[in-house]
């Protein structure tokens, strides 16, 4: 589904990714862990179509095809779904009208029929309600005056409501409380299908407990130094990123199967 | 041709406007229309070396050889305007090319609400404007306040009783036909809300593209101790129009005052609302809306005197600049001596969609009292390419997710009109509307 080789991504002058190599098959999910400005979110944003990051080598195929040359809505309605590590607040643009324009944008991609009103209020209800997601959220501006949590938890309901195929999930834990991530965690667990995979990145073992991962990645100063089974989040989870080093690492554990 | 010139021109032309003015009679409205021209006549046109005016230049506007308008027919007229007449089901008065249309107005004479042409008003019962007529707006310092005091040929008298609770919204309409010669009006709104009372007014300004016309409207509003009044105000004239207007706004004490304007349309238009905050524990709230695009200037004024303790006033202004438009907004805030525990906050922000649109933002605090609270932000800018991301992250094509993005910055201000028929008339001349919740189309949006 999702085919990486030897990405290589700056901003201005800076170097953040220094040749991924990554492979993802339909069905499977993939856990992505790394220290802090290790280049995760980069990742994220540029397998969406952010194009504040400058892709200097390397390529990212995406059911066979090029993805790098998509545009970002392109890249939507053929699947692609990130939800963010920071979601943005868009005052004066409720949550509904900007989710409808979405759906139907991607529906008429997919040659479906445009949702009107009355149905598309009808499955937001249902998705809101599945999620347990306060409805008053539904009508409010866009992330507008939410909490952390709750803006995590509307990146789940839109991607619930959009039904993508690749899902990249960039921290969507960090701000949940218990009850939140038990609920975000069955709401992706109930979206795994055989022809649909998720990557997602995360800090806490917690989450792997409830989204069980088939591949670890451990992403270290913009490179995968270490990749594995679900137990190597548990490894992490004790031992930390203290001894991992570039060079050394990726001798000890080859990052693709 | 200078500024000085230009308004000589004009004002040759209002010898033959002198000639239209009704009413002199009674005599105290004779003696204040002589005074008010002869104030004018000392102040002359402003010209962009006075501050207030410095970023709004009128030589175009006063090289043009205005007439006074003629009751015109109301056929041709925009539907849009028609819309919101008939959304708005309440008491109106129609002004068409400045001339009262009784058959076309529902004026009220109960007990708890007058609301009447001011030239029958006066013809009537001139007891009920003396008292009020010009006592408010600032004729003798300002130009466009003093013509239209000397030369105001109708407009329009609400009264509402003390007590008295106006389910209904009245409806101020003002409308140009079509016309092939350059004409102006002189429109006169007096509101005075009486102590407790409750109300809702709009005023709202329509036109024709193509006509030349001035508007030069004065609005002066007295809410009452303890009374409650949504004003606002509406200006959709034609490509060709000018509007000059200032509202003057006297608050007593422990009233409430919200003002909404929305400027869409003219070539050059400005608007001034003063509030006077002469009570104690007054609160105001200022929303304001302005889009501006082709050559579109726009001036957009606001003014607070907080004179009294313990008032509040919040303020909202948002102005929307595309191809090669001006805009200019100016919001102070005067806090006197007397008025501890003001509360003051003030935001505005401009939304600059092209290289060749300007704006100047000017927020003024002056604040002589020591216990206040006053806050201000202005921001200028662009689209931000965080939301537009991710919107376009969502299948959003990037066109239709700039248009979301300036609706939402729109909707932001129209949101917040409590009226439900002048919102949705607003959000209509904003986009064209398909659909509960898809969204704008096209409209006025790129
Ligand atoms: N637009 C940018 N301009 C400059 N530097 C950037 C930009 N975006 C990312 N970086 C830098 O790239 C590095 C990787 O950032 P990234 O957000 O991908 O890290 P991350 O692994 O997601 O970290 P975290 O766990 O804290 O979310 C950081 O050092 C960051 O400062
Ligand atoms: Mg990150």
């Amino acid at each position: 589904m999702l085919i990486v080789k030897n990405l290589h991504v700056r901003v201005g002058d800076k170097p953040i990714l220094r040749g991924i190599d990554l492979e993802v098959h339909a069905g499977e999910v993939h856990a992505i862990m790394g220290p802090n400005g290790s280049g995760k979110s980069t990742l994220a944003q540029v397998i969406a179509g952010r194009d504040t990051y400058e892709v200097t080598q390397g390529e990212v195929y995406y059911e066979g095809v090029p993805l790098l040359e998509m545009e970002p809505e392109e890249r939507a309605r053929e699947g692609v779904f990130m939800a963010f590590q920071y979601p943005v607040a868009i005052p004066g643009l409720s949550n509904t009208r900007f989710l409808h324009a979405a759906l139907n944008a991607i529906r008429k991609h997919r040659g479906l029929p445009e949702l009107d009103a009355i149905d598309f209020l009808a499955l937001i209800r249902e998705k809101a309600a599945f999620l347990q997601m306060d409805a008053g959220l539904l009508e409010r501006p866009v992330n507008e005056g939410f909490s952390g949590g709750e803006k995590k938890r509307n990146e789940i309901f839109q991607m619930a409501v959009l039904q993508p195929r690749l899902a990249i999930l960039d921290e969507t834990d960090s701000g949940l409380d218990i009850d939140a991530l038990k609920i975000v965690a069955n709401g992706v667990n109930s979206l795994r299908r055989p022809g649909r995979a998720f990557i997602v990145v995360t800090h806490y073992q917690r989450l792997l407990s409830y989204i069980v991962p088939d591949r670890v990645h451990v992403l270290y100063e913009g490179s995968i130094v270490r990749s594995g089974g679900k137990e190597l989040a548990l490894e992490l989870e004790a031992s930390g990123y203290g001894g991992l080093q570039r060079g050394a690492a990726r001798d000890a554990a080859p990052a693709l199967p | 041709m200078g500024t000085q010139q230009a308004g000589d021109a004009f004002l040759r032309n209002l010898d033959g406007l002198r000639g239209h003015t009704v009413a002199s009679r009674p005599s105290w409205l004779g003696e204040l229309r002589g005074a008010a021209l002869g104030r004018f006549t000392r102040l002359g046109f402003p010209t962009t070396r006075q501050e207030e005016w410095r970023f709004t230049d009128l030589s175009r506007m006063l090289s043009i050889r205005f007439e006074p308008a003629c009751g015109g027919a109301s056929d041709g007229l925009a539907s849009e305007a028609w819309a919101l007449v008939h959304a708005l089901p309440g008491p109106r008065v129609v002004l068409v090319d400045g001339h009262f249309r009784a058959d076309l107005s529902v004026t009220a004479a109960g007990r708890g609400i007058v609301v009447d042409s001011l030239c029958r008003v006066l013809r009537d019962s001139p007891g009920l404007l003396a008292p009020h007529l010009a006592h408010y707006a600032p004729w003798r310092e300002h130009p466009f306040v003093a013509l239209n005091t000397g030369l105001a040929t109708e407009g329009v008298f609400v009264q509402l009783a003390a007590g008295a609770v106006q389910e209904e919204p009245v409806h101020l309409v003002h409308l140009w036909t079509a016309a092939g010669k350059a004409r102006v009006a002189h429109p006169r709104a007096l509101i005075l809300a009486e102590p407790n009372s409750r109300a809702a007014i709009v005023e709202s300004y329509w036109g024709s593209h193509g006509s030349v016309s001035l508007t030069n409207a004065v609005t002066e509003i007295v809410v009452g101790r303890g009374a409650v009044l949504e004003h606002a105000k509406l200006q959709e004239e034609g490509d060709e129009a000018f509007h000059m207007a200032t509202v003057q706004v006297h608050q007593q004490s422990r009233s409430s005052f919200t003002s909404h304007v929305v400027f869409l349309g003219g070539s050059l238009a400005r608007n001034e609302i003063n509030i006077r905050l002469e009570g104690r524990r007054c609160r105001c709230t200022l929303n304001g809306l302005y889009w501006a695009r082709g050559r579109q200037h726009m001036d957009l004024r606001t003014r607070i005197d907080h004179a009294q303790p313990a008032c509040a006033s919040e303020e909202l202004y948002k102005g929307i600049l595309d191809e090669r438009a001006r805009g200019v907004f100016n919001g102070k805030i005067y806090v006197h001596r007397a008025a501890q525990q003001t509360d003051a906050k003030q935001t505005n922000r401009a939304l600059v969609l092209s290289d060749q649109a300007r704006v100047n933002t000017k927020p003024q605090l002056e604040i002589f009292a020591d216990d206040v609270r006053c806050t201000h932000g202005a921001t200028v800018g662009q689209i931000e390419p965080e939301a537009m991301f991710y919107l376009r992250s969502r299948g959003i094509a990037e066109r239709r997710a700039r248009q979301l993005l300036i609706w939402a910055f729109a909707n932001d201000v129209v949101g917040r009109i409590g009226l439900a028929p002048l919102r949705t008339a607003v959000e209509q001349l904003l986009t064209a509307g398909d659909g509960l919740s898809v969204g704008p189309v096209a409209g006025r949006l790129p």
